[in-house]
């Protein structure tokens, strides 16, 4: 269930720019949230996101705000 | 004092309250619930298992300690009769193929699908009494200053703020929980991975006849090289019972230092021409990711601390050895460690560090434990990079030397192997260091 109100990911892009970190971001998530932009900044696609946690493992540290969504929302697997 | 520093000693409303109804909090709530303590398991999802994802193989003998009919009574997909080892390259695959009845009798392994497993668990809980709370987020734990420091003594959860004698945090890898109180630091990018999966719908039949297994038998197939386009980790292909298990597991560290795209490489690897054909005509019904704790004893943090013990993935307990990827029997082994000790300390009124040390001693006499110490050195050794391309290359010129008759005279077997070895970037030297390495390792 997506969560319309709260967005869980939010990039610092000064961060992202600065350490070009955006790059390793990008290609680490399975779920394609991240598209690196030609200024090097980070767009996301939050409803898309599996939340593994691996964006957040690779990114320079303050890079990325992530947690969990709130209770309830977000991905459900049905396999798993 | 911040706010969450709550001073007033108000009586707990629960025994114990756990954070995550994965595997690990599930054995934890359930054995602690048979002692009769007061417990409350909180779940993130809105059912428990909606949030997990696993390769699939569970080692199962010790959730049979846990529950004796488990075999019967839980929804298992097929028990592991076969197991595939494959060193794949882009034009060939060598496979060491291991079938064994024995292993049927005593069931060693069955695969599992987690959405499927998990609800049974909790609900196994549930009817021993404990309090399942899903759809619930812990935001945060609550602490208060002790005589020894920081203790905790509950969890705060929207605006709920809940207290029991002893918190456990199962939730997971990510652990936000044990990093949140120092128990654990962030970790460097070698002792993890990504999993990326899918399972593919195929009938029962189909998988029979391609994976070579009858009736409930089942196949696992592990697999390491070009399925990973040379990146540290390895595929996986295990049958459940109607259905593939499918994906690969990447080493963080290397999937960015080789600047590979992890849907890239997933990608390659199930149009490989040698996975490809076993998943032909299936349907993809799920896609999904998750990370493993890949650095073995390396990666085990704090443990323990007054008031909280950290059990599961949460604590980093998963192994590695290259041929099985366990963590679904380590949650169960911590989880039991875990109701162990913490029944000790509720018996003593004792919730400090010390008067949950049984927690720790329990869960490193039990042989899972055990061997979390046996494979230590297994997480350094699988970081060889020869592992992941030069060895099956190696090995697949070899036998082509001896099996292609291209009408040239044949030569010796040794002669080739000494052709291809001096071809390969593999020495001398690596293979006695390798093969030390390894034999110490696993
Ligand atoms: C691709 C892949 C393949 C694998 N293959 C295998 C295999 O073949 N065999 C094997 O044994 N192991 C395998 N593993 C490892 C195995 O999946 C894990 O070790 C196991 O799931 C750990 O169980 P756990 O209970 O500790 O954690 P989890 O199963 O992750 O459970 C944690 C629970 O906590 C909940 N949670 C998290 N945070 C909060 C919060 N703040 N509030 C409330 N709830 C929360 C989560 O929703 C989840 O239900 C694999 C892992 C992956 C990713
Ligand atoms: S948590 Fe996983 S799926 Fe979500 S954005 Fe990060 S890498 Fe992608």
């Amino acid at each position: 269930m997506l969560d319309d109100d709260q967005t869980h990911i939010e990039v610092n892009q000064e961060i992202v720019k600065a350490t070009g970190c955006g790059t390793a971001i990008a290609a680490c998530c399975a779920a394609r949230v991240y598209t690196e932009e030609p200024d090097g900044s980070l767009s996301v696609e939050y409803a898309a996101c599996l939340e593994c946690g691996t964006c957040l493992a690779v990114a320079a540290p303050g890079a990325l705000k992530w947690h969990y969504p709130r209770g309830g929302f977000g991905i459900q697997f049905r396999e798993g | 004092m911040t706010a969450l520093e709550v001073s007033n000693k108000a009586e707990p409303d629960f025994d114990v309250i756990i954070v995550g109804a994965g595997i690990a909090g599930c054995i934890a709530a359930y054995q602690l619930a048979q002692q009769g303590r007061s417990v409350l398991l909180i779940e993130r999802g809105e059912a428990p298992g909606s949030k997990n994802l696993s390769g699939g193989v569970l080692y199962c003998r010790g959730m049979q300690e846990v529950f004796p009919d488990f075999l019967d009574s839980a929804p298992v997909e097929r028990r592991v009769t076969r197991n595939y080892i494959n060193f794949l390259n882009a034009e060939s695959s060598i496979g060491i193929d291991y079938k064994d009845t024995r292993l049927a009798d005593p069931v060693n392994a069955v695969t599992v699908l987690r959405a499927k497993l998990d609800p049974w668990l909790a609900g196994k809980c549930e009817e021993a009494g404990v309090f399942l709370m899903s759809g619930v987020r812990v935001d945060r734990v609550l602490t208060e200053n002790g005589a020894t420091g920081k203790r905790v003594v509950g969890v705060k959860a929207g605006d709920d703020e809940l207290r029991a004698h002893v918190v456990v945090a199962a939730d997971g890898v990510n652990s936000f929980i044990a990093q949140e109180v120092g128990l654990r630091a962030k970790q460097p990018l070698n002792h993890l991975a990504t999993g990326v999966k899918c399972v593919v719908n195929l009938p029962a039949e189909t998988i029979e006849a391609r994976f070579g297994v009858t009736g409930d038998e089942g196949a696992a197939f592990a697999v390491v090289g070009d399925c990973t386009e040379g990146v540290g980790g390895g595929g996986f292909m295990y049958t459940n019972t109607n259905s593939i298990s499918v994906g690969v597991v990447l080493r963080l560290d290397d999937l960015t230092a080789k600047r590979k795209v992890a849907t890239d490489v997933f990608d390659h690897f199930l149009t490989h021409p040698f996975i490809a054909p076993y998943l032909e005509g299936g349907e993809v019904i799920e896609y999904g990711c998750h990370m493993v704790a890949e650095g073995g004893l390396g990666m085990l943090g704090e443990i323990d601390m007054d008031g909280m013990v950290v059990v599961g993935d949460a604590a980093g307990l998963t192994l590695n050895t290259g041929l099985t990827v366990r963590g679904m029997d380590l949650a169960v082994a911590s989880g039991v460690a875990a109701a162990v000790g913490i029944g000790a300390s509720l018996e003593r009124k004792d919730f400090s560090k010390a008067g949950l040390a049984g927690y720790r001693e329990t869960l490193f006499a039990s042989p899972e434990g055990k061997d979390m110490k046996t494979y230590a050195k297994a997480p350094a050794f699988l970081e060889v990079e020869r592992m992941y391309k030069d060895y099956g290359e190696l090995i697949a010129n070899v036998l082509y030397g001896a099996f292609n008759l291209d009408t040239k005279p044949r030569e010796h077997l040794a002669k080739v192997a000494i052709r291809a070895f001096k071809k390969s970037p593999v020495k001398v030297r690596h293979l006695i260091s390798d093969g030390i390495a390894g034999v110490r390792a696993l």
